[in-house]
């Protein structure tokens, strides 16, 4: 059995602050992690809670203060691993002295490239992130979603196994998120294993076969986004209009949207409106079953974290 | 080391579009004036005069660079997070450090050479006739260039722990007091209690002495160099940066980014 992409074990992250830095702040705590091989995992939280900490750990650009990683089977200590990891920095910043092309020609030097596969991975990367007209421009003038779109070039321009994305929607207009979830799929479909964190939820369920939640430096939730929120399924929905003058007990609980109306209604009592609804005339069009989306599940994590939080403050006082 | 030179040329090219060569105009209009006025103001002492002015000017061009550019080689990348996509990549945190500090002091090379030759040209401007002691500004100009990979490797070490500000005042006042290495040996011992003296001593060969790489006079006035303290010269430049960045290595490498 092949072992997972990521594995963390009891990953901790903490920071000296405050005089003398002898107090410490927790940026991470604890953190147990598996991405398996082959899948999109979406690492999402609020802003601070420990997302980007945890990717510059994996990356070794911060050293952790308890536990351990490994990456493709090998400790993140391992320089040679980072042969097959792709990483895209949040908000990255390039050395904008640089054109897209020769940026992009100096990471394949360091990848070890020949000439003619640099020559030929550099237009076919710019073209995939449609920077082929832009490739001979500096830097200095490119655009946040230009830069991202580089940035994206780069992370993948090796061939890798693994790729790390942090926030890699951030500052893309709407053409440019798209573009981006389609390279991601397309690498998905190439048999890469991808992480991605992001706070844009409807993106992890757009793409992401498992999500990973965390809130305050502190992992809460990891599974299949339907898994998640199928926790949380909260009844049914009936979709129906009205025929000519007729009206319904349970108009008064609809929401309207043009000539038609939604009703909700708890799972026990649906047989029983529809009845209500067909005797008082109205033409029901569809029932389907309301499911809490993960934006509910993540909200009613992050209002637990904050009521925890503030519980802790009052008894500090 | 393939991934160094990588980096290195890299740091090289940062420095041609940055326009740091651009000081090269300014050094030629300095020579040339120089030329101009030691040729009226001077009888019989230009050469020695356009020789000290333009050393000076190398040396302290040269300075400018590796002290502010030095400092921020590392520390930019920091604050701009342009390492973060490359220490991602497999490149240890070592051969991006040396990789830097190669690409400074390539980019000195290149500054001092041009230097060196458009002061030599203005020796000849002024002493049609050579000899075999002209030559020693060229090893001026060189140990000129030694001197400034010292004090890149010292910015370095520094940047790699405190603020670039700060890290520019450490590297300027160890500069500073290194041109009085001598000094500080040859303080009158008896005055000082022995444990300062002891102290004094050892801070001054703790320190790096920058006036080992002072060749002016010997410019000035033509006198061949032995060849005993060229390489003595480049021992003493190659160890010290050694030491320095090794230091600066074990610091960068377990230095957690922002």
């Amino acid at each position: 059995m092949s072992s997972p992409a990521i594995e963390t074990d009891n990953l901790t992250k903490q920071y000296p602050h405050g005089f003398l830095n002898l107090k410490k702040r927790t940026s991470l705590e604890g953190l147990n992690l598996q991405v398996e091989e082959g899948e999109i995992f979406g690492f999402i939280g609020p802003n601070g809670a420990g997302k980007s900490t945890t990717i510059k750990l994996l990356m070794r650009l911060i050293f952790p203060t308890a536990g351990s990683a490994r990456i493709l089977g090998k400790p993140i200590s391992d320089i040679e691993m980072h042969r097959d990891i792709g990483y895209l920095p949040e908000q990255p910043y390039f050395y904008d002295y640089l054109t897209a092309a020769e940026l992009l020609d100096y990471f394949a030097r360091i990848h070890d490239m020949t000439a003619a596969d640099r020559t030929e991975c550099i237009h076919r990367m710019l073209k995939k992130v449609g920077l082929e007209t832009a490739g001979k421009i500096q830097l200095r003038k490119y655009s946040k979603g230009m830069l991202q779109r580089v940035g994206m070039a780069q992370a993948i321009l090796h061939d890798p196994k693994l790729v790390i994305l942090d926030e890699p929607m951030s500052g893309l207009d709407p053409v440019g998120r798209r573009e981006v979830r389609d390279i991601i799929l397309e690498l998905k479909r190439d048999g890469k294993t991808v992480m991605f964190s992001t706070h844009i939820l409807s993106d992890a369920e757009m793409l992401c076969d498992r999500v990973g939640v965390i809130v305050g430096g502190k992992l809460r939730g990891m599974g299949a986004p339907e898994q998640l929120v199928d926790l949380k399924t909260q009844g049914m929905e009936i979709l129906f209009e009205l025929a000519g003058q007729a009206t319904a007990a349970l108009l008064s609980k609809a929401t309207r949207t043009g000539d038609r109306y939604r009703l909700q209604v708890p799972e026990p009592e649906l047989y029983g409106a529809i009845e209500q609804l067909r005797a008082s005339g109205a033409r029901v069009l569809s029932v389907a079953p309301v499911r809490a989306t993960l934006e509910e599940f993540f909200m009613d994590l992050v209002e637990a974290d904050r009521a925890q939080a503030a519980a802790v403050e009052v008894s500090g006082k | 080391m393939k991934r160094m030179g990588v980096v290195a040329l890299n740091t090289f090219r940062e420095a041609v579009r940055d326009r740091v060569l651009y000081n090269l105009l300014f050094f030629a209009l300095v020579m040339m004036a120089a030329s101009i006025i030691a040729g009226q103001i001077s009888i019989g002492i230009e050469e020695t005069v356009i020789a000290t002015l333009g050393l000076s000017a190398i040396s302290l061009i040269g300075l400018l660079i590796a002290i502010f550019i030095g400092v921020g080689l590392v520390s930019k990348e920091m604050d701009k997070r342009t390492l973060y996509a490359l220490l991602a990549k497999p490149v240890r945190r070592w051969e991006f450090l040396l990789g830097k500090f190669g690409g400074l002091i390539l980019t000195l090379a290149v500054n001092t050479a041009a230097m060196g030759v458009g002061l030599f040209l203005a020796l000849v401007y002024v002493k049609p006739t050579l000899e075999r002691g002209d030559a020693t500004v060229f090893v001026a100009v060189y140990f000129i260039w030694l001197k400034l990979a010292l004090v890149v490797a010292l910015a370095l070490l520094f940047s790699c722990f405190t603020t670039p500000l700060l890290a520019i005042l450490f590297t300027a006042g160890i500069y500073i007091v290194g041109l009085y290495v001598q000094e500080l040996r040859d303080l009158p011992v008896a005055v000082m209690s022995p444990g300062m003296t002891a102290f004094t001593k050892t801070l001054s060969y703790l320190l790096p002495n920058f006036e080992n790489f002072n060749l002016m006079a010997m410019a000035a006035h033509s006198r061949p160099v032995p060849g005993t303290l060229i390489a003595q010269n480049t021992l003493y430049a190659a160890v010290y940066c050694a030491i320095v960045l090794t230091g600066a290595v074990l610091v960068f490498s377990r230095r957690n980014l922002k």
